[in-house]
């Protein structure tokens, strides 16, 4: 018995100091154990409640389509964070980067009138670039001035979260009466079967099939599937490019790489460009899949703050940010519904879980010397 | 007289009794014993990888052997973190210096033993007068305000044995002390561990230099490929005997080399001013050449431009005035790009620094100023066949170990990382080969072919520039010797016609201008 404990135990310690999936998992575990201990404490039965959570978000084909719904933004946020990460940035702006995101998205899908076809590539193009250099500035300021990256990016978050209110009380953009925007024309809608839904064809349709009548009861849309071709392309050229050659090699070791003839500054602006632009095209999904206009907002909405948790999650690996960003959705939307009948427990507690999460991933020493202590004196590295 | 007689009247203060040491299948350390005496300088040889450091991380509580015991005068002990080694009054200074650079020199001495007054408050005064005390103690000067980041790799090495010095260590680990110090410094280290042995101090020595270990050391353990080879005495031994048993060979220390007429001039550097961090002028209007098929040596104690003088040249640094001229076209402030593409390759300095990315493996590294370029790049996406493929001929013809593209550059030995910048370098086919402390902390094996590969460079009518603060490897490799002081070209010698006492007062200021 004895024996194979300390089998079991060596394993454990292999599985979770190699930066693997496995540690991620393990921290994951102690992050909902956290949580369960929180949930136990406040009077709630934590295996109902995580029960009630799982059910809240694989129950039901719209639960799944909402959880989706809720991820697509982090992932993007997490790969923009994660991207920063790479090269030797900390992006803190990506909460301000999106908000110029679905500034310019709101902006071009409202006063633009353009084909079907057209006008979703045009408004998320316009986003993309205005968030790419709202980012580069933070790269520039940089490069220029040694301005550190933390510092400009915290500045520009509160830029952009006060030039969105400003926009929102300006004539011509603020929607008479609300405190928002005009809504985008329908041609930059990206909602899947928007149209049809709506249709006399379609709701009759749709009332003898439940599946998809759930399915499509949410704001469905193409985003997802733009936030997984991104991750790919993230991972790509960080791997696969000359550019990510030269954009890790300035993360890792900028003396080196300006010892090879690397410009450095160029590119630390290129890279905060591209984080920028992943920011900013989460905010134009945000708009064109789901919102359809900007509101005035209070304090930061979190889509930027949450993608450091995401990118941390995922090791800065650009596909993990998909799983990650999975988690962290799964997380935010079943965490609502532990809110409700019968378990009743406030939502908080979810982010009690999320914030165990990162804890334990960001302090892998504590894990290791837990499953360490005895591994050392045998000798196992 | 042998190991046995001679120790037996000694008083052991560690032994360390039949050290193993495993990472997974690796051994490290296959049954080492070693005993330290009181009063006594131990040396510790190997070549690079042996299993030096492995054996000294264990005393020092960095890692657990998987096997074997240590005592502490004469009592087990179970050191298990380097705070019981202090405790034991174990000191280490790391070949890899652990110096907070933004700090000054005092503030990094007494950093976890700082001096305080009543209210807790640090008492700097005490703190400089203590360092300015222990300083002139043992001869090692430094300006105890001057901040790390300031100041040269020899200043940082002297600040890191006065650190241990100051945290009063009996037995003293010195991990390669001498491997950036002036022949001048290390004349003055030498009496330094001859004056703490005198007040009753045990020194571990780990060295690869034969020759200070002849010079230092009484008692000398020989570790080979992770096994125990000897302990001898090194009173009855000679530098060749200990290369052997270091090597498993015969080892050459000559450095063949045939007479080779230089051709016609290449490089040139007219009137040059450069400044260093702190804004004062580090190189002096220097003057300079060099002619193909030659390789220049640049003699000089380390802080007399030598840094910004090579940093000047590659662009990593600007220039104030004059002019740097190669082919004919003025390089003058270029980009370090623009330096490469006229065909000059540069061996750092500071290997880890500047010189490797420690995070890629030795592929990626391989290519760091060809990335771009086909047949690694095409149309912007790397073609990682291509680089193995290439990555692999180097590792072969340059006898990289291991012989694993994919290695991370960090687990690399140092012998073996220097390696790796060589291949890269001498692959670039350069015009000029500028070698900076290329041998800095290898092993004679390391040494022989870094010599060879730049011997080689000069034979294809290639011109070298060679830094170094070892005057012995100045004088043996290079044809002509330029001796540096304060920023200025005081003299230059046919390396045929250079003896060591010229070039040393040279060195020291002292020549004829």
């Amino acid at each position: 018995m004895k024996l194979k404990l300390k089998e079991l135990r060596k394993t454990l310690y292999i599985f979770a100091t190699e930066k693997t999936i496995g540690f991620t998992l393990i921290s994951i575990f102690l992050g909902l154990v956290v949580g369960a201990i929180f949930l136990a404490a406040a009077g709630f039965n934590p295996f109902q409640a995580y029960w009630v959570m799982l059910l809240g978000v694989f129950s039901k084909p719209s639960y799944i389509s909402y959880t989706i719904i809720r991820a697509t933004p982090l992932i993007l946020t997490g790969l923009s964070i994660a991207f920063a990460f790479k090269t030797g940035l900390f992006n803190i702006g990506a909460e301000g980067q999106f908000i110029i995101g679905s500034v310019a998205a709101t902006a071009a899908g409202y006063f633009l009138h353009l084909p079907l076809l057209i006008h979703i590539p045009v408004v998320i193009i316009s986003a993309v670039l205005a968030a790419g250099i709202w980012g580069g500035i933070a790269g520039y300021f940089k490069a220029k001035f040694g301005v550190h990256e933390v510092i400009s990016t915290i500045m520009l978050n509160w830029i952009a979260l006060y030039f969105q209110n400003f926009l929102i009380y300006t004539k011509g953009f603020q929607k008479p009466g609300g405190e928002t925007s005009y809504s985008i024309q329908p041609t930059a809608n990206m909602m899947i079967l928007k149209t049809w839904k709506q249709s006399e064809a379609g709701r009759e349709w749709l009332l003898q099939h439940p599946f998809w009548k759930d399915l499509l009861r949410t704001p469905m849309n193409w985003g997802f599937v733009i936030a997984i071709l991104m991750a790919i392309l993230v991972w790509f050229i960080l791997n696969k490019t000359a550019l990510g050659y030269r954009l890790r090699a300035v993360g890792f070791n900028k003396f080196a790489a300006e010892y090879g003839g690397i410009n450095v500054n160029k590119n630390m602006i290129i890279s905060m460009f591209i984080a920028g632009a992943l920011a900013g095209l989460a905010g134009a999904l945000q708009v064109v899949g789901v919102s359809h206009k900007v509101t005035l907002i209070a304090a930061m909405e979190g889509y930027g703050f949450d993608g450091i948790a995401v990118a941390l999650i995922a090791n800065s690996n650009a596909l993990g940010c998909i799983l990650a960003g999975l988690l962290f959705g799964a997380l935010k939307y079943g965490g609502t519904k532990i809110q409700m009948f019968p378990v009743k427990a406030p939502s908080e507690v979810i982010n009690i879980v999320i914030g165990s999460i990162v804890f334990f991933i960001s302090i892998p020493k504590l894990i290791k010397v837990i499953l360490t202590r005895k591994n050392k004196k045998e000798g196992t590295k | 007289m042998g190991y046995e007689n001679v120790t037996q009247s000694l008083t052991k203060v560690i032994e360390m009794k039949n050290i193993t040491k495993k990472f997974g299948d690796f051994v490290a350390n296959d049954s080492v014993n070693l005993d330290v005496f009181k009063g006594k300088v131990h040396a510790l040889l190997g070549e690079n990888g042996a299993g030096k450091s492995t054996l000294m991380n264990i005393l020092y509580g960095l890692y657990s052997p998987t096997s074997g015991e240590i005592l502490i005068n004469g009592k087990k002990v179970d050191i298990t973190n380097p705070n019981i080694a202090i405790e034991h009054g174990i000191g280490m200074v790391h070949q890899h210096f652990m110096l907070i650079k933004p700090f000054t020199v005092a503030q990094n001495i007494i950093l976890g033993r700082e001096p305080i007054s009543k209210l807790s408050v640090l008492n700097m005064k005490k703190a400089l007068k203590d360092v300015k005390e222990i300083s002139e103690r043992y001869g090692l000067y430094v300006d105890p305000n001057a901040k790390i980041e300031d100041i040269s790799v020899g200043m940082q090495q002297r600040v890191e044995i006065l650190k241990a010095l100051y945290r009063g260590a009996e037995i003293l680990i010195l991990d390669e002390p001498t491997a950036v110090l002036t022949p001048q410094e290390i004349i003055e280290l030498i009496q330094i561990i001859k004056n703490l042995t005198k007040e009753g101090k045990s020194i571990i020595l780990i060295s690869h230099k034969l020759k200070e270990i002849i010079d230092a050391a009484d008692f000398c353990l020989i570790i080979r490929r992770g096994k125990h080879i000897d302990t001898v005495v090194v009173s009855e031994t000679d530098e060749e005997g200990l290369a052997s048993k270091m090597v498993g060979r015969e080892v050459s220390f000559v450095v063949a080399k045939d007479h080779k007429e230089a051709g016609e001039e290449i490089f040139s550097i007219k009137d040059l001013i450069v400044k260093d961090n702190r804004d004062i002028i580090a190189v002096n209007k220097l003057n300079l050449s060099i002619k193909k098929g030659e390789i220049l040596g640049l003699a000089g104690i380390d802080g007399n431009g030598q840094t910004e003088l090579l940093e000047a040249i590659t662009g990593l640094r600007k220039v104030e005035s004059g002019k740097i001229m190669i082919n004919g076209e003025d390089i003058t402030n270029n980009t370090p790009f623009q330096v490469i593409s006229k065909k000059i390759s540069h061996i750092p300095e500071d290997r880890q620094k500047r010189g490797l990315v420690l995070e890629f493996d030795i592929s990626e590294n391989t290519i760091l100023e060809n990335y771009y370029k086909e047949p690694f790049a095409k149309k912007g996406i790397l073609q990682y066949n291509n680089i193995q493929v290439y990555a692999k001929e180097l590792i072969d013809k340059f006898d990289v170990r291991p012989r694993e593209e994919s290695k991370m550059a960090r687990t690399l030995s140092g012998g073996n990382q220097q390696k790796v910048i060589i291949a890269r370098e001498v692959s670039n086919n350069p015009d000029l080969l500028i070698a900076a402390q290329p041998t800095r902390g290898l092993d004679v094996g390391a040494i022989e072919f870094v010599h060879k590969s730049l011997i080689e460079q000069r034979n294809k009518n290639k011109a070298v520039f060679l830094i170094s603060f070892e005057l012995d490897e100045i004088m043996n490799v290079s044809d002509r010797i330029a001796v540096i002081y304060e920023g200025k070209i005081v003299g230059i010698v046919d390396a045929k016609d250079a003896e060591i006492e010229t070039l040393g007062l040279m060195m020291a200021g002292g020549g004829n201008k």
